[in-house]
């Protein structure tokens, strides 16, 4: 292992704050559990000073960040936790392994807090897929990795984004979230509380793989990172699947007083966390812990990223009842330490002491804080530069529009979607592809809807209003399902913290983020920073990944994307403005990532918000689809997917034609009602006084969409459904 | 009647067929733990779907020998029913109960999705609310549904009718389409499709309750019978 500081990720300052914390020289075991926790994936030590601008309370929060997940209360004495976290570095080499285990870390999260898992999401991003081979092996990898971990444990994949952008050829991006549910007063926690507790191993037994991937995931990928394959972990679903059941049926006995995952950091990680939200202390005996090969050193012991290990606190006493259960499922349970309240971490080897040192000064509490310089890049002026003369108008929108509907972002992701098992439990009722996932709450009339959003192009072109747009779109997503948003979760990816320019995207992100949760009363309630996502020749583009989360009180009155009925009433809420900045269309057809994002006004997103919300409740709306990546033309598009429907569509317009189609304006929907329920909708809109414009109608077969009446989009439906559904397909092949 | 759901560690889909039991037919239904020997009172016993001890063997190799089966086969040849779905499907060739084996879909992928079925026969306990050619829509979501079974094993299953259940759009490269069959003695169903994913409307689909209700007609027509 590594003896000198340097070799472990310390700086010199570091080391002289290791030196105050010990009175004297740190041992190699000691330096090396320094190291991981020091690094920013455990230490968040160049993130947390910022943090200051999450709204992270709130009346339904009950349990903030800090924690293994958050958790927020969607009433009836239930509640919903939930986190996300990424797995770059891991799926950049090995990408199912890398996937598998991202997947596996964040469900262990879950049932740490004795919540049930009920639903995973996932948010990738990759490079170009049309022309790298390598980008296709990872999309494969990762998906296969997913589907792998989540099928075998149970839970189902319900939602997810696929995003292609060149700023990911060499550093892919896999986030994964995960959502369960508990009742509140069974909410458990990470702490070691109670002098005297056992501490219990529960679990996969471990080995030597994954050492140092705390260290690795902190660092910017190079070439020689295909030689950390072996940080990589292997993931073992059938053990997860023992661990969680058997954790989850020993917090029914009352003897667990807390429950802590063994992700980054290993064994280091969850006794110094769980010792610092305890009593302070605890002392460990790396002799006891089960090991998977002979002469482990209890350096590689404690720093292990072995998957499928849990630590208990268990009420001292209890140990041979949480030992039954655990052998009930196949598993064993071994003390192999006792909480004190010393303050100290003492990690013994029998009866060697082999490390003695204060347990939160490893925890985030006792790590350096760094507030480092930020910089205004110089690319944020100017490419928010750009001439309407400098975009050529389409001469044949047929083909534009198919262009764009069939493009790696935009076409149908049932490639990926169908690899996950979305329906076990029987409660996914609104299944991937749509706006969000909507569960329902078995035992209750209560659905819950999920979603997780993120524009990057935006965000590099603009950190703070791409941010903000990220959380209001998540919420759209969720609104246009019937479902009112209660809170988020981040995935913050981002370049390395140590360049000025990138730090300022960082910054501006979760400025932007908080901003956006505030006025959308949506705290921020867990999240994950994963910085130094860039190779020697680029950075990725800022990609704060929104995980959010909202209530449908009556699940029957839950409301979907697509069309339902030829005949229906189509029309557009909110308004389309000149704002092809940033557009999907500009970067696809002109090439172009560049102009000003477009704007956004709260006062208008949350009336908008509310009166969706208000029409599904009064059941006048047939469907609800937000606009987004590819504009107008696109979301009308994908409402006809679904039941094979038409539109005929006319729009009287000032703006130029591609503009009135593919410009991303903030704050619009489409919706469909019955010509009954017109006129009432009419009258709560001018109540409301929402903006608002009849477009036509649902029809039968053919998609035409009319400017200042002359028709320039005129498709089958049968023909543009089977072109966006085949497309990812025949990329991958 | 009483209906029993077998849970191998690596069960996942025992609580939908739990709830399928207890919530829309309204029956009884318990839980029966892998080690279990004695298998009393059972009307049906349904093998689950999910990934009994991992799997990563052949789907069902380990489970062929754990103790639940050897008194689901006991449960079988006293002619009373018993149900595979899924990963049940693949443990119940793998015992011997049903014919031919399960290997990797023909794409090599996990595929999940609801798919077209026709009712190739509907003289089964199982399919007899159905009609003879009917189509019906059930999801899938297997890796390893590609049905394979030698051409006499076919050619017999076809005479005797023992083909219930084919694809319409073939998705994983199943021999004659085959999605779901029974044993010789019309008591012992094993599918790759989930009827129980497809009970209630709130999830998009009820075509799978009928063959549920099909298995209550069956029992309490044998109940009558005794």
């Amino acid at each position: 292992m590594n003896n000198s500081y340097e070799a472990v990720g310390i700086t010199e300052n570091e080391y002289k704050k290791i030196l105050e914390y010990l009175n004297r020289e740190p041992n190699e075991l000691e330096l090396n559990m320094y190291g991981v926790m020091w690094s920013e994936h455990c230490s968040y030590k160049h993130s947390r000073g910022l943090f200051r601008h999450f709204p992270t309370t709130g009346e339904r929060v009950l349990q903030g960040p800090g924690e293994n997940a958050g958790i927020i209360d969607i009433g009836d004495n239930l509640a919903i936790a939930m986190k996300i976290e990424s797995h770059n570095h891991p799926s950049a080499v090995e990408p199912y392994q890398g996937a598998a285990t991202g997947v596996g870390g964040i469900i262990r999260d879950i049932f740490a807090m004795g919540a049930r898992p009920i639903a995973l999401l996932n948010s990738l991003r990759f490079g170009d897929v049309e022309e790298s081979e390598r980008v296709k092996y990872l999309v494969e990898g990762v998906v296969e990795g997913i589907a792998g971990y989540g099928n075998c444990i149970g839970i189902p994949t319900v939602g997810g984004e696929v995003y292609f952008n060149d700023s990911y050829n060499g550093n892919p991006l896999v986030n994964a979230m995960c959502v369960g549910i508990i009742e509140h007063d069974k909410i458990h926690r990470g702490n070691a509380s109670g002098v005297g507790n056992s501490i219990m191993y529960v679990g996969a037994a471990t080995g030597r793989d994954g050492m140092g991937g705390a260290s690795f995931a902190s660092v910017e990928l190079t070439e020689e990172s295909e030689e950390k394959k072996s940080a990589v972990q292997v993931g073992d679903p059938f053990m997860e699947k023992l661990l969680m059941e058997a954790c989850l049926e020993l917090l029914e006995t009352g003897s667990i007083i807390g429950l802590q995952d063994l992700g980054a950091a290993g064994l280091t990680s969850a006794c110094c966390e769980t010792a610092t939200r305890g009593e302070g202390g605890m002392e460990i005996d790396v002799l006891k812990v089960p090991r998977r090969e002979k002469g482990m050193l209890p350096v590689e012991i404690m720093l292990s990223e072995s998957q499928e290990r849990m630590l208990l606190i268990v009420e001292k006493g209890r140990e041979s009842e949480v030992t039954e259960i655990v052998e009930k499922w196949g598993l064993h349970a071994i003390t192999i330490g006792t909480v004190t309240d010393n303050g100290r971490l003492i990690v013994k080897e029998g009866d060697r002491i082999a490390a003695d040192m204060p347990a939160y000064s490893l925890d985030s509490s006792g790590a350096p804080k760094y507030y480092k310089e930020y910089e205004e890049p110089q690319y944020y002026q100017e490419l928010k530069q750009l001439q309407q003369e400098e975009i050529k108008e389409p001469q044949d929108y047929n083909e534009t529009f198919m262009q764009l509907l069939t493009s790696p972002n935009l076409c149908s992701k049932e490639w990926v979607y169908k690899q996950y098992d979305h329906m076990v439990r029987t409660s996914t009722v609104v299944k991937p592809g749509s706006d969000a996932a909507v569960l329902r709450v078995r035992g209750t009339k209560k659905g819950i809807a999920l979603t997780v959003d993120c524009n990057s192009r935006y965000c590099y072109l603009d950190p703070r209003l791409g941010s903000s747009i990220a959380v209001v779109e998540a919420a759209r997503n969720l609104v246009c399902s019937g479902a009112k948003p209660l809170a988020i979760t981040d995935g913050l990816n981002f370049g390395s913290p140590e360049k000025p320019d990138r730090f300022w995207q960082f910054r501006e992100a979760v400025i932007g983020i908080g901003e956006a949760c505030r006025e959308l009363d949506t705290p921020v309630i867990s999240g994950n920073v994963s910085f130094y996502n860039e190779t020697e020749s680029q950075a990725i583009y800022p990609t704060p990944m929104i995980g959010m989360v909202g209530v449908i009180e009556d699940i029957d009155k839950s409301c979907t994307m697509d069309f339902k009925e030829a005949g229906d009433i189509v029309i557009l809420l909110g308004e389309t403005k000149n704002e092809l900045g940033g557009s999907e269309y500009l970067s696809r057809l002109h090439g172009l990532e560049k102009g000003k994002v477009p704007t956004l006004s709260f006062g208008l997103e949350k009336k908008l918000q509310a009166f969706i919300l208000t029409a599904i409740e009064k059941g006048l709306l047939r469907s609800a689809h937000d606009i987004s990546e590819g504009g107008l033309a696109v979301a009308l598009a994908e409402g006809c997917m679904e039941k094979g429907l038409g539109v005929d569509i006319q729009i009287q317009t000032k703006l130029r034609r591609d503009v009135a189609l593919f410009s991303e304006s903030q704050s619009r929907f489409v919706v469909s009602c019955s010509t009954e329920a017109l006129t009432e909708l009419q009258q709560l809109m001018a109540q409301q006084e929402i903006p608002n414009e009849i477009l036509g109608k649902v029809t039968g077969e053919d998609f035409k969409i009319s400017v200042n009446n002359s028709d320039i989009v005129t498709l089958k439906v049968k023909d543009m459904k089977a072109a966006w559904r085949g497309a990812f397909k025949c990329l991958m092949k | 009647m009483k209906f029993g759901v077998i849970v191998f560690p690596g069960s996942n889909c025992d609580i939908d067929c739990f709830y399928a039991v207890k919530d829309v037919l309204g029956h009884e239904v318990e839980y029966i733990w892998h080690d279990t020997e004695k298998l009393n009172g059972f009307d049906c016993i349904i093998l689950p779907g999910g990934f009994s001890y991992g799997d990563y063997l052949r789907c069902g190799a380990v489970a062929r020998f754990s103790r639940v089966m050897a008194a689901v086969k006991e449960h079988a040849a006293a002619g009373k029913l018993v149900i595979g779905i899924c990963n049940g499907f693949q443990v119940l060739t793998e015992v011997g109960l049903l014919p031919g084996a399960l290997v990797r879909n023909k794409n090599l992928k996990f595929i999940c999705d609801t798919v077209p079925l026709k009712v190739e026969a509907n003289d089964s306990p199982f399919t007899s609310l159905y009609q003879k050619g009917e189509i019906i829509n059930i999801p899938i979501a297997h890796g390893e549904g590609n049905y394979v079974a030698d051409e006499e094993t076919l050619k017999k299953m076809k005479e005797n009718g023992q083909i219930l259940f084919t694809y319409v759009d073939n998705p994983n490269g199943s021999m004659s389409d085959i999605a779901g069959i029974c044993n010789e003695g019309r008591n012992v169903l094993g599918m790759m499709p989930h009827p129980e994913r497809a009970c209630e409307d709130i999830l998009g689909n009820s075509d799978g309750k009928r063959l549920f209700e099909s298995i209550l007609n069956a029992l309490e027509g044998s109940l009558k019978n005794e």
